[in-house]
């Protein structure tokens, strides 16, 4: 099953540092040696959210196996070319997040966007990348930032959802200005540092309730950024949740916008219903899609989420959610299947524009 | 229409509040820096006691970690989820258009032009040299 339309663009692909070794050339000297002689390099960096054979993880046929393309190759193959793809956005979650030496974190954010721009970004036209950078000091994450924002082809840049302290707190907003001086996209990635248990009531026993729960560290978020005032301040501002689920919006909706009418002095910035500035300022990938199958249901969830814009298309590539190489669901109307393909990812990442637009109207 | 005389003018003082029974329903008098406005005892949300919350301000902000209170003593704040209307209106201020307390019509009348009625005192003599709440209902 392909998908319906052409040029789309895909704002949820992974990429994979495959060891550390890969990076040594991108790191200077110093670390390079560091990270040689303290054996840090034969450590994986894998985040524990994706355990390598996890289903999850990696979509049965889109594993390493004999005679499969391997790399920017597979990406192709799998992705881009099927796809017919105008573009696909890639993000780099990786163990360097959760270091707690921040001048390690750094080095190993900026080696690993240089290895982005130059081993994907200047092999294949079509991709884009978000900047990675190392939350814990902002201000290293911000020179980052700035190190990174002249190459247009970075699009966002990236955290995970779970860090040390809730992401609307001010603390972060240096980075927040950067991205919207440099008109970069916010783009927070499920995942979680470990700093703090993954869910509120403390640690779980299992992974699986890890993973269950992301999405409740999305509200969490967008809470906080709606608190904090982040939207007041930084109005230009784009948000985009990545691998967070969206069928739990249309209640985060009504809760947050009821619940501000009774709390909203506390918080006297937050000046127009909390529905309103989500519906303007945050944005959510399409996959993993956890509504039923049955598309009158879904349809519900858009009605009742009652924003066309906030939906952009993503196969969270090669996490597995769906068969075939169309992640766009069934039963929605050509309409709004165009604007989570196409128009609105170009909206919630402007640095998009550089990407070519399909030649074809074509209709779904 | 019937005139009910419902409390002597002087025992609301600018900045308070009284709530009077008129016809078996409970009526809130409040006076606005010597304006009096009536507001049913009723918060169209969930039916609490409004008349019993705390009369304030608006809390204001021209940006984060910017706070301001303004228009003191022009909002009444339900005792249950703390939603906030205009006294003067009856207006929900979060919910303007589709939330409003009912309001009812209040005048201050010297008690010379009520002893010749017709009103409705309830609970108290008028007199002469006093000057009363009065509430249409």
């Amino acid at each position: 099953m392909k998908l319906p339309l052409e040029g789309a663009i895909d704002c949820d692909v992974h990429l994979s540092v495959p060891n550390v070794a890969t990076l040594l050339p991108y790191m200077s000297d110093y670390w390079s040696d560091q990270l040689v002689t303290r054996y840090i390099d034969r450590a994986g960096f894998n985040l524990t959210s994706y355990p390598p054979r996890s289903p999850l993880t990696v979509r049965d046929d889109w594993r390493a196996a004999p005679g499969r393309p391997t790399g920017l190759a597979a990406l192709q193959a799998d992705v881009l070319d099927p796809g017919r793809l105008s573009g696909a956005i890639c993000h780099t979650m990786h163990g360097a997040m959760a270091l707690f030496n921040e001048d390690m974190g750094a080095e190993f954010c900026k080696a690993i966007n240089a290895w982005v721009a130059k081993e994907w970004l200047d092999r294949e036209p079509r991709l884009r990348a978000s900047i990675l950078v190392h939350a814990q000091n902002p201000a290293l994450a911000v020179e980052e930032i700035e190190r990174c924002a002249a190459d247009k082809r970075f699009v966002a840049v990236l955290l995970p959802v779970m860090g040390d302290s809730p992401l609307g707190r001010r603390i972060y907003w240096p980075i927040y200005e950067a991205c919207e001086r440099h008109g970069l996209s916010l783009a927070v990635h499920a995942g979680s540092t470990y700093r703090n248990p993954p869910t509120a009531a403390g640690w779980p026993s299992y992974q699986s309730e890890d993973y269950m729960l992301q999405s409740s560290a999305f509200e969490n978020l967008i809470v906080g950024f709606l608190a904090e005032g982040v939207f007041q301040k930084f109005p230009g501002l784009k948000l985009v949740c990545m691998e967070s689920g969206f069928t739990w919006m249309p209640t985060f909706l009504w809760r947050t916008s009821k619940t501000w009418r009774g709390v909203r002095t506390e918080v006297p910035w937050l000046d127009r219903v909390p529905a309103e500035i989500i519906r303007e300022h945050v944005r959510l990938t399409l996959q993993p899609v956890d509504a039923p199958r049955d598309p009158k249901i879904l349809n519900k969830i858009f009605e009742q989420i009652a924003c066309d814009d906030m939906i952009v298309y993503s196969s969270d590539y090669p996490h597995g959610h769906f068969d075939g190489d169309n992640g766009l669901p069934e039963g929605l109307s050509p309409e709004l299947l165009r604007k989570i393909a196409i128009d609105n990812p170009r909206a919630a990442f402007p640095r998009l524009a550089t990407v070519d637009a399909p030649d074809t109207k074509e209709t779904v | 229409m019937t005139r009910h005389v419902v409390a002597k003018a002087r025992d609301i003082a600018p900045g308070s509040s009284q709530i009077v029974e008129v016809g078996g329903r409970e009526i809130g008098v409040f006076n606005v820096a010597g304006d009096y406005y009536a507001l049913a005892n009723r918060c169209p949300h969930a039916g609490a006691d409004l008349c019993k919350g705390f009369i304030t301000g608006l809390a204001l902000s021209d940006g984060p970690n910017k706070y301001r209170l303004e228009r003191k003593g022009e909002f009444l704040r339900c005792p249950f989820h703390g939603w906030e209307f205009e006294i003067r209106t009856g207006q929900s201020w979060c919910d303007p258009k589709s939330m409003r307390v009912r309001q009812f019509k209040v005048d201050v009348a010297p008690g010379e032009t009520l002893v010749k009625g017709p009103y409705v005192a309830e609970s108290f003599p008028v007199k002469v040299e006093e000057e009363y709440i009065v509430i249409d209902i």
